[in-house]
């Protein structure tokens, strides 16, 4: 299968390693992976924060760059951005009264997964170190971010394939289903209310003694590993595709603060 | 007029007024209720009790999600319907002995139930909890014209002897516990024992001792309503404690005020609403006491019977395409019980009498996007979606508040030509972010970023007033030395 790539901002600039992850997983499983050069970004921090025009822009972009490349699917290691380009791209095109761009919107939707959605329902991953060879000994506990949950209604995917991983050991997050408080633009206007829900997110993984918080979003595990650093925990974040991506040959690099929690 | 008239006369729709704005910017308010601990433990205690009952009554029902889709489906079609149906219900009211006025506006509202009350020669009332007086501050109104209100809803009752407000529409003392419940009885309860204990049951009979002789006396009562059937014009209140039966059946005069919002077509209905409503609500199978009235019967119960059909700043949200579903809302603050805004808040820093997700979007859609500080709500909320699957009308409340947020940047446009810090960081990431060019460009500046974390490669603080709310409580990472975009590049891959 040819897959497209859709890398997300966040996870291009700050977490190349994410990426990297994901390619890596798609290859091992003997796909083709293409990256469309004029992407940029899903636009879901100008949508949410209510700045539609510019918003459609990005959105423009986004649409534009999937459709100059061909493949079978899209996908991206973020359930946010894969949530924005399936509903928020529709709906910024319709304000506009834009139903050329709706319409070109809706297919790029159509065809954009968000990773495990990708490998469990699509590729039929099921096992990921009998299929991914993925394995990554240490103690980590998972964190499933609001979107991905509510919006792309992913079940327990990414917490099922997680534990499918070989030498891990997954302990469960109290409250794993509360918000980290950081709904984009929500984190900076509402600072002092994002920084309660942050503090009990960190509160909850510190309970679990696992030295690591995995997740399927970097906006969020960006937060979280925000909030626990500026804390002194010695817990940090990993996206899951890193953990997935980790083999015995090719092991995942861990946060430094975590070594501590190796098994 | 728009497709929304409603049957008032041909005038403007009208913004909604009385308590239904924040009074002040939202984060300020939640900022200064974040700091009481009390105040969030108790919430949080409350909330997630009735979070877990709910979930446990709702797990019974193998059809859940067609119930609510049924609600949903019956208030989108009243609600594309509602002149006539409320027309209807006009009818059958009035052909049962009932008398229907309609209000614009709080301040007509309050005007026309003042003239009721006075007609009665009475100056005291009895109340059972009503949202839409509490909109439009009828006992405050009433006080001013000599005429004393006396709550009989438990919580009710204990917010209005605080001198408090409501902070959340089911449970309006959520905000107090037991201790504090019982101070205030000491403290406004002339003939209370000086004994009482914190006991719940103690706490109950005072309250049952003190309310009784309030429904004997009282020749008038003024009631909510949770619906209205057009096609007989009953009106119908759910309520826990039996203290709403009294008021409804022991008054010579009864008075509600109403929403036109409330109305459903038929007493069929109610079998959706009624298994909808109490497990959302109070997460029980059904609630104790569920009160239906229907005009006048002699000899029998309250012999003059009145509606007041409230507007204020309804058809302006039904006038609003992408926020009208709002008006769907039963009432019944399953949204806020799951919010993780509202379980640190509490209701009061909405500043509204609707708090909440729904009232982040019920208040501004009511008053419009420009009243006074109401365009800070939208913005109260992380966007987690939590409120909307539990919506048992399933009203999108993330969709709504993100149409909102776009409303009130333009109506912020409109009115300033001086472009907020807000606005310079959402143009900049504009052209960052809507050409893979530019953010290639942009990206090669990654390794300032690492000089700026320095040796333990955090970044700690950063300029301005929203990008340093951020790092007031959370690092960032040094960014990495190379972006994927160059990374894929340098690798000779396409």
């Amino acid at each position: 299968m040819r897959i497209a790539l859709f890398a997300t901002c966040i996870v291009d600039a700050m977490y190349p390693s994410t990426a990297r992850a994901t390619v890596r997983i798609l290859e091992r499983l003997g796909h083709e992976v293409v990256f469309p050069a004029g992407q940029a970004c899903c636009g879901q921090m100008h949508t949410n924060s209510g700045y539609f025009d510019a918003a459609r822009k990005v959105a423009a972009n986004h649409i534009t760059a999937f459709e100059s490349v061909e493949y079978d699917v899209a996908v991206a290691p973020s359930g946010s951005c894969v949530a924005s380009v399936k509903h928020q791209h529709p709906m910024l095109a319709e304000r506009a009264g834009d139903t050329d761009l709706a319409e070109r919107a809706t297919a790029v939707g159509a065809k954009t997964y968000e990773l495990t959605q990708l490998l469990v329902d699509v590729l039929g991953v099921t096992d990921a170190a009998e299929q991914l060879g993925s394995y990554f000994p240490h103690t980590i506990t998972y964190h499933p971010s609001c979107h991905g949950m509510r919006l792309l209604r992913l079940g327990d995917r990414q917490l099922d394939l997680l534990k499918t991983v070989g030498g891990i050991d997954v302990v469960e997050l109290p409250e794993a289903d509360a918000c980290c408080g950081f709904g984009g633009t929500f984190s900076m206007k509402n600072a002092q209310v994002s920084t309660a829900m942050l503090e009990d997110k960190a509160e909850n993984i510190r309970s679990t003694g696992a030295g690591l918080c995995a997740g399927g979003d970097a906006s969020c595990l960006l937060h979280i590993g925000g909030g626990l650093s500026r804390a002194g925990s010695a817990a940090g974040t990993l996206h899951l595709a890193e953990i997935l991506a980790s083999t015995l040959e090719e092991p995942a690099e861990v946060p430094s603060t975590t070594t501590g929690a190796t098994r | 007029m728009s497709s929304t008239f409603v049957g008032m006369p041909t005038l403007p729709s009208q913004r909604g007024h009385g308590n239904l704005h924040a009074e002040e910017p939202f984060p300020q308010a939640a900022t200064r209720e974040l700091g009481n601990s009390q105040l969030r433990a108790n919430l949080r205690h409350a909330t997630h009790t009735i979070r877990d009952k709910r979930l446990n009554v709702v797990g019974e029902l193998p059809d859940w999600e067609d119930l609510r889709q049924a609600g949903s489906d019956t208030k989108d079609a009243v609600m594309a319907d509602l002149p006539a149906k409320l027309d209807e219900f006009e009818k059958n009211f009035t052909a049962r002995g009932g008398v229907v006025h309609w209000a614009r506006d709080a301040e007509e509202a309050n005007r026309i139930v003042t003239d009721l009350v006075r007609a009665t020669g009475s100056e005291e009332i009895v109340k059972v909890k009503s949202m839409a007086t509490q909109e439009i501050g009828l006992n405050e109104h009433l006080e001013e014209q000599g005429i004393a209100a006396f709550e009989t809803d438990l919580a009710e009752l204990i917010v209005q002897l605080g001198h408090d407000k409501p902070s959340h529409i089911l449970v309006p003392a959520i905000h107090k516990n037991r201790t504090e419940v019982r101070d205030i009885f000491l403290n406004e309860m002339p003939e209370v024992d000086p004994d009482l204990t914190d006991n719940p049951a103690e706490l109950a009979m005072a309250a049952r001792a003190h309310l009784r002789q309030k429904f004997l006396s009282a020749k008038v009562a003024i009631s909510g309503a949770n619906f209205a059937l057009a096609d007989t014009g009953t009106l119908g209140v759910v309520e826990s404690e039996g203290n709403g039966r009294m008021c409804l059946t022991l008054p010579e005069t009864l008075i509600t005020v109403m929403g036109i919002e409330k109305v459903l077509p038929s007493a069929q209905d109610l079998e959706v609403f009624m298994q909808l409503l109490p497990r959302s609500s109070t997460g029980e199978r059904m609630n104790p006491y569920t009160s239906l009235w229907t005009g006048v019967t002699e000899g029998d119960g309250p012999q003059n019977v009145h509606i007041v059909l409230l507007d204020n700043g309804r058809t302006n949200a039904l006038a609003d395409k992408y926020g009208r579903t709002a008006l769907n809302c039963i009432r019944c603050s399953a949204c806020m019980n799951v919010c993780p805004v509202y379980e640190r808040t509490g209701g009061h820093a909405y500043g509204s009498t609707y708090p909440g997700p729904i009232g982040a979007i019920l208040s501004p859609l009511m008053t419009g996007i420009e009243a006074e500080d109401n365009g800070s709500l939208p913005y109260a909320s992380s966007l987690c979606g939590a409120c909307y699957d539990a919506c048992p009308v399933k009203i999108n409340i993330p969709d709504i508040l993100v149409h909102l947020r776009g409303e009130d940047v333009k109506a912020q446009h409109a009115a300033s030509r001086v472009p907020t810090e807000m606005d310079l960081l959402m143009k900049g990431a504009e052209i960052a972010l809507s050409s893979g060019k530019v953010l290639n460009l942009m990206e090669k500046a990654l390794p300032l970023g690492r000089l700026a974390a320095g040796r333990d490669k955090k970044i700690k603080k950063l300029p301005g007033k929203l990008a340093g709310a951020w790092t007031s409580s959370r690092d960032i990472p040094a960014p990495p030395a190379q972006s994927f975009r160059d990374w894929w590049k340098k690798e000779g891959r396409s």
